[in-house]
């Protein structure tokens, strides 16, 4: 038995596929959505709570990746409170995926939370506590 | 020509100064030279938001029935501890306090959620917080226990009173070891993987005025969103620090105590802070009026980023074991292209210190002036400056007698 938590990105001509209900069916997988929105253009993103025998689990893991949904481990997921930031940059250097990007002429630090592999590391980093863990 | 403070004033009251930021002062200069600029221009503004360890707040909470006197007792707000070696109702909270029951490092690195500088965040915030005292009782002050909630705007008087803020000049923080490890610089990745520094460089206040000709005891000055003073020098004024001809100190030199109504105060610009590993801290916006009295003070203020030096220091080993010695000298136009070159290693840098925020407060400081809202003030005593001799010197430890 295995329980995991992992986040499905969609291209958009997936987005409207009983994919779900396919890792239900014929994988015998468990799952509890904690978050799902669709981007008009950027396709879907589906966070799940994904529990079954290890074999199905491999093997249902192995049809979203044939299909073209992109798996991550989601160890959470992270969000910038705007409010909160003072565009400071410490963050910049520290990040692994390069999400953070300094504007050279305002000096404001961007978030790209689609580069973002939440890994956590800004999290307690910022000193204003500014980056969030969500569901 | 020279100009007076006064003499500006009565510009400002008649909305005639000309007032722009220690940015825009730059191109100014560069354009029209200084002579020119001097005479156009009344006042330069700067600005800073930074994290300032050594900043904290007093206030009178007003006579409880019964009395109680905390001095000399226990008192907390929000559970961090508060200072109370004072008469019965007022206390001190400062930035770096921590709640008795925070683990702080022993879980490393700890993540130090709530101290001193967040309490008094919630505080300006107009937060309800709770105070909570133990006293031993007096004839005069029988209670011997209080838990109450407070709120800014019940209390008799709220001071911001920092003894050290708007350092002129920081370190450049790299790590050396093969560790990852945590500072009041922020967390510092191993083999140089990040090159941390804390400025806004040419908005800097004292580095606008680098030799203190204008800026001194009694300047009126932003803070926190409200208007406060200079009062002193800061602890660790560190006049002597060897200068380039501009004047600007080539490592961490003068530092100023500041003092303003809390209650003017917004916590946008007093911002609880907390630093991995190594505790809490408050973020506090400055800002400094600089009045353009002559050619040498205007001159002083064109200074930009690629004139302004720091050293690199490892805070793996060289800062911890209070060694001297630099790994090297860059200027904060480097550091702001977001890589510096050291050890012949090309390492990414961040800042502690928000220049967007240094640049949102020369503006807000550039309108109260320009509206008339806020005049400048004759300082009635100038900080120790480069040639007095006046430094920081480290702890003389002597053993005790047991
Ligand atoms: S460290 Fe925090 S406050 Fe600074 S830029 Fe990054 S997210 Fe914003
Ligand atoms: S969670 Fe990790 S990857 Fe995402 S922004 Fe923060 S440091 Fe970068």
């Amino acid at each position: 038995m295995i329980t995991k938590r992992i986040v499905l990105h969609f291209p958009h001509r997936l987005a409207d596929q009983p994919i779900v209900y396919k890792l239900v069916k014929d994988y015998d997988l468990e799952f509890n959505i904690l978050k799902a929105y669709i981007a008009p253009e950027k396709g879907g993103l589906l966070v799940l709570e994904l529990s079954g025998e290890d074999k199905n689990y491999e093997q249902g893991i192995q049809y979203l990746k044939r299909i073209g949904v992109k798996v991550q481990a989601l160890s959470q997921d992270i969000i910038r409170n705007d409010r909160r930031c003072s565009h400071c940059s410490v963050c910049v250097p520290i990040c692994p995926a390069g999400a953070f990007l300094v504007e050279p002429l305002t000096r404001e630090v961007h978030f790209d939370d689609s580069k973002c592999i939440a890994c956590g590391v800004c999290v307690k980093a910022c000193p204003l506590r500014a980056m969030e863990v969500r569901f | 020509m020279a100009k007076t403070i006064k003499e500006i004033n009565e510009k400002i009251k008649k909305g005639e100064a000309v007032v722009v930021t220690a940015e825009e002062i730059i191109d100014i200069v560069e354009k029209q030279g200084v002579k020119k600029a001097a005479q156009k221009v009344d006042v330069v503004t700067t600005g800073t938001f930074g994290p300032m360890c050594s900043s904290g707040a007093y206030f009178n909470i007003g006579h409880a029935k019964p009395k109680i006197k905390l001095g000399g007792g226990r008192a907390y707000l929000n559970d961090v501890p508060v200072y109370a070696g004072f008469a019965a109702v007022d206390v001190y909270i400062g930035a770096t306090a921590l709640p008795d029951d925070d683990p702080r490092n022993k879980v490393f690195p700890g993540e130090f959620r709530y101290g001193g500088g967040h309490a008094i965040e919630d505080l300006v915030a107009g937060k309800d917080l709770k105070l909570a005292a133990t006293a031993y009782g007096t004839d005069c002050y029988p209670r011997k226990e209080l838990e109450t909630l407070i709120n800014i705007k019940d209390l008799n008087e709220a001071v911001l009173f920092n003894p050290r803020n708007s350092y002129q000049n920081y370190n450049v923080a790299v790590n050396l070891s093969d560790r990852v490890i945590y500072t009041y610089m922020g967390t510092l990745k191993p083999n140089l993987g990040n090159a941390n520094y804390c400025s806004a460089g040419q908005l800097s206040p004292l580095l606008n005025d680098p030799c203190y000709k204008s800026i001194g005891i009694g300047t009126r000055i932003f803070l926190g969103g409200g208007v406060g003073y200079v009062v002193w020098q800061g602890t660790q004024h560190n006049p002597s620090v060897p200068r380039k001809e501009n004047g600007t100190p080539c490592a961490p030199a003068g530092a100023l105590a500041v003092l303003g109504d809390l209650k003017q105060m917004r916590p946008e610009w007093l911002a609880g802070t907390s630093m991995q590993g190594y505790g809490t801290t408050l973020t506090v916006g400055i800002g400094i009026p600089i009045p353009i009295l002559n050619e040498e003070i205007c001159q002083y203020t064109a200074v930009k980023d690629d004139d302004i030096y720091t050293q690199i220091v490892d805070y793996s080993e060289a800062y911890p074991q209070g060694k001297k010695g630099s790994l090297g000298e860059v200027d904060y136009a480097q550091l702001k292209s977001g890589k510096i070159v050291t050890q012949g290693k090309e390492v990414p840098t961040g800042n502690l210190s928000s220049y967007p925020k240094a640049v949102e407060i020369a503006n807000i400081l550039k309108e109260w002036i320009k509206k008339g809202d806020f005049l400048l003030s004759e300082p009635v005593a100038y900080l120790p400056g480069p040639d007095t001799g006046y430094t920081f010197n480290p702890l003389k430890e002597r053993p005790v007698q047991k």
